[in-house]
């Protein structure tokens, strides 16, 4: 039993890190949380099904189109719900605008794919059995890759260095004469696409299933709100620490309860530390 | 502001009291119509919408008021129709009498309430959206998996109505009723102090605290009540239903309720109201994209966000774009302000002794042992350069920064130890560096939010517009006047604040200090952006301030200013006092002239 929770808690904790990682690319060149995230995880499993499944195309091209359709929908994210509000932030209008950008995401694939969840493809058959089934090791091999990646994309590239100037302080940057824009929109690419990733690796799990959307919002946004805001290392901890203790919760106490654990311990943690156990106290007020 | 404004403008004229009552009174005649027009099915969705609109009238006031963006509503729903069924159903043991079990339900839901609403008083807007949400989707997991209450996924029967509401013509009676007694309830707290307080605490929450209001015991009393009115609706939803199972509370109902109120506008109730109705019956009239109903939903919002953020109400507020005045002149009234002054307590002579506060940021040193005396009746200036810690000061005062030393009290007692809502009690009012205003409300609102403090009726008499909340009004309505006045604005009263020139949102904020009939008043920078000759009207004014026994501490850079209004001056550098003394002794001060006034 002890087997079981490890693996599927580090495989759907890596999963839940991979969504939260989704939230902090966005958030990091935007100042937006956007509800988006989840419906990003959810395409992922659900494109992946129709590209290889319905569609019979193999599976490392079904990626591939998978992670493109997905960069595509966080370009036109960045257009349609956060550019045209970006400049009156305070009012949090993107709250509104990418949850129902979100919602009309989910609802175009109840109605086109299905409301029941669907069948995901086996990737690799015959590598591992049981506990160490692929559709354990994939979300942790896709997660490691991802900060890996990011990792080298940050420290090595030029590119990286320019995001990451921009996450700092956005003003600074384009008075450098960063491509603030641009890199915006490269960022809600490349969040679409880590998202569907974390979407198709956790797909023999989650399965290809609309409503998968606010689980991943919801689960995903926890790592965040416990690692603070932007902090990738603090969302792949608070990832897989969640994945854990969903797990252990659900072998003890059974899956009802144990959601309600997870979001009172969630809860209760943000009252006693809102800026996340990682995170750094917000600027001045007055 | 459109609703709250016009009803509360017409306390004061029995006409357009009338004129702005009468959309509600056209919706009703409506509600009333349809059943007996109308076949049962258009009397079934009418009762929904009254039923919608009881728990949407509650939302408003923490959406479209407090601005707290509660998305999932919908758990309140549930949990009110499931108290009701079990508690009539007999599943504890025990069978509660209708009636019984709705009281039960509306306690339930106001407790309720404040837990789902409670992580609002700590986390940022999207953490609260996301918590509620979270709670939305637990409570129907819950009442899934508790079978021997709930039914499970089987379900369980919805209360059954005592005569005569047993009828369908006698239950929408019933649940209009409600809805109306809910739309005065909320028109009454929109058009009181705790409607402006609201919206304070949403468009400007420093200033809010800075007047008084307690953003947690604000909020609670209202997550209470709305609490409360939804699970009576959920009482209500569960009798049309007359069966329910979990799948009855769906997330689209929540967005529903959501989307209500946004599309209304915010701080509206006719707008939130028009919504609800639409809503309702827009999935009725488009059957044949019923399964696209949530698609429309979130396409609407998104174009509510995008194209109209100010939602009907905005649309249907002409006032607001009334041209105001041109070539209009600030010109303070030193009759209204002793006329202002009057209304205070006997002016206390006791000052307020600031010794040896120290603040640190870090390893940043912004205080580093300041002492000061502002004395009742004297005007003292703080000058200094930019960074010298002058507006960190006033902070501090304020409550809004704790220092790790020093104290900071009036006749002995010390005011550090409590937060800056605490500061109006004892008499402290504020403007700030940049103007913090309700731009959405009128300036005689705005000025009113002020007095926020000196009101003295609760919520429930707010709710039920009892006397002394009447009186409370009458008061604070005069006083703004008043204190409009007093400071210059005379005739701006009913302008929107957001369409006022900036140095003119100066002398309101002193308006909105002045409401408390301050004993000590803290002015950060007020004559930045104002013309040589505002500059000149704001002396005065503040002159004659201290004339009435204000204390009055100046943070300023223009020395004229300073030099011609000061009896005391105090100049910061890096944090300490570089000097004190009267005007002539600090021009002649060797190290202020080199460090900061120039030769």
């Amino acid at each position: 039993m002890l087997y079981s929770i490890l693996t599927s808690g580090l495989a759907v904790g890596a999963v839940y890190a991979l969504i939260g990682i989704t939230y902090n690319i966005m958030y990091s060149t935007s100042r937006v949380m956007s509800f988006t995230a989840g419906q990003l995880g959810m395409l992922g499993g659900v494109l992946g099904s129709l590209f290889t499944l319905r569609l019979g195309i193999p599976w490392p091209i079904g990626l591939l189109l998978t992670l493109a359709c997905c960069a595509l929908v966080g370009i036109v994210t960045e257009f349609v719900a956060v550019r045209p509000v970006l400049k009156s932030l305070d009012q949090h209008l993107y709250v509104l605008s990418t949850l129902a950008l979100a919602l009309m995401i989910q609802q175009v694939t109840a109605i086109k794919w299905s409301t029941e969840p669907q069948p995901f493809p086996r990737l690799f058959e015959g590598m591992g059995q049981e506990v160490l089934d692929e559709k354990f090791w994939l979300p942790v091999v896709a997660c490691a890759v991802v900060v890996v990646a990011l990792e080298l994309l940050f420290r090595r590239t030029l590119v990286g260095h320019a995001f990451l100037a921009v996450a700092e302080d956005n003003f600074a940057a384009r008075a450098l004469g960063l491509p603030e824009r641009g890199l915006r929109v490269m960022s809600y690419a490349l969040a679409g696409a880590i998202g569907a990733l974390a979407g198709y690796a956790g797909g023999q799990l989650l399965l290809a299933f609309f409503a998968n959307g606010p689980h991943l919002n919801f689960y995903g946004f926890i790592p965040v709100a416990l690692g603070g805001l932007g902090n990738n290392r603090g969302a792949v901890i608070g990832g897989i620490v969640l994945g854990l203790f969903q797990q252990a919760a659900n072998f003890v106490v059974g899956g009802i309860f144990a959601s309600v654990a997870v979001f009172s311990l969630f809860i209760v943690v943000l009252l006693i530390a809102p800026q996340g156990l990682f995170g750094t106290a917000s600027g001045r007020r007055v | 502001m459109s609703t709250a404004s016009a009803s509360a403008g017409g306390a004061s004229a029995p006409h357009s009291r009338f004129r702005a009552a009468l959309p509600y009174l056209g919706i009703l005649a409506l509600a009333l119509v349809v059943p007996l027009v109308g076949n049962d099915y258009w009397t079934l969705i009418a009762t929904r919408a009254a039923i919608y609109w009881v728990l949407v009238s509650g939302l408003n006031l923490i959406i479209g008021f407090a601005g707290q963006l509660a998305i999932g509503y919908v758990a309140l729903l549930l949990v009110g129709a499931y108290t009701t069924s079990v508690l009539t159903s007999g599943n504890l043991g025990f069978t509660l009498p209708t009636l019984a079990a709705f009281g039960v339900a509306g306690c339930f839901g106001a407790v309720f309430g404040v837990v789902v609403g409670l992580p609002a008083l700590r986390l940022r807007t999207f953490y609260f959206a996301i918590t509620t949400l979270g709670f939305a989707t637990i409570v129907t997991q819950i009442a899934l998996a508790w079978q021997d209450v709930t039914g499970g996924g089987i379900g369980i029967s919805g209360p059954e109505m005592p005569e005569p509401f047993d009828t369908r013509m006698g239950f929408h009676l019933l649940c209009v009723t409600a809805a109306s007694l809910c739309t005065w309830m909320t028109l009454n707290v929109a058009s009181s102090r705790f409607g402006r307080s609201l919206v304070a605490v949403r468009d400007a929450d420093v200033a809010a605290e800075a007047v008084g209001i307690s953003k947690p015991r604000l909020l609670v009393s209202i997550f209470l009540f709305a609490g409360a009115v939804a699970a009576i609706a959920g009482g209500l939803f569960a009798s049309l239903q007359t069966y329910i199972t979990p799948e009855a509370f769906s997330f689209d109902l929540s967005l529903l309720f959501f989307i209500a109120v946004l599309i209304g506008g915010r701080g509206s109730v006719i707008g939130p109201l028009i919504g609800t109705i639409v809503l309702t019956i827009l999935p009725e009239i488009a059957a044949p994209l019923a399964a696209w109903s949530t698609f429309l939903y979130a396409a609407l919002l998104l174009v509510i966000v995008l194209v109209i953020p100010g939602g009907i109400a905005d649309l249907l507020d002409a006032a607001s774009r009334r041209p105001l005045p041109a070539e209009r002149v600030v010109a303070p009234d030193p009759a209204a302000l002793a006329a202002l002054m009057a209304g205070r307590e006997a002016a206390s002579s006791t000052p307020m002794v600031l010794t040896g506060v120290k603040l640190r940021f870090g390893g940043l040193k912004a205080l580093d042992g300041v002492d000061l005396t502002v004395t009742p009746g004297e005007v003292h200036g703080l000058i200094g350069p930019n960074g010298s810690g002058k507006t960190t000061t006033l902070n501090v005062i304020s409550g809004y920064y704790r220092p790790q030393e020093g104290s900071v009290a009036i006749a002995g007692r010390e005011l550090l130890g409590d937060g800056p809502e605490t500061r109006a009690s004892r008499g402290i009012a504020r403007t700030f560096q940049t103007p913090r205003i309700v731009g959405e409300e009128t300036v005689l609102e705005n000025v009113m939010i002020g007095g926020t403090a000196l009101g003295r009726a609760n919520l429930a008499e707010a709710l039920l517009s009892l006397p002394r909340n009447r009186a409370d009004e009458a008061r604070l309505r005069a006083d703004a006047r008043l204190a409009l006045r007093a400071v210059g604005l005379e005739g701006l009263d009913d302008a929107q604040a957001g369409r006022l020139q900036h140095s003119e949102l100066r002398f309101m904020e002193i308006a909105r200090a002045l409401m408390i009939r301050p004993a000590f008043l803290l002015l950060d920078e007020p004559a930045a952006g104002l013309s040589v000759q505002e500059i000149e009207r704001l002396g005065f004014l503040v002159s004659s301030l201290a004339g009435h026994g204000v204390g009055v501490l100046l943070v300023e850079h223009h020395a004229d200013l300073i030099f011609d209004v000061c009896e005391r001056i105090t100049v910061l550098n890096l944090g300490r006092v570089l000097a004190a003394g009267t005007p002539a002794e600090i021009r002649s001060h060797k190290e202020v002239v080199s460090a900061y006034l120039g030769a």
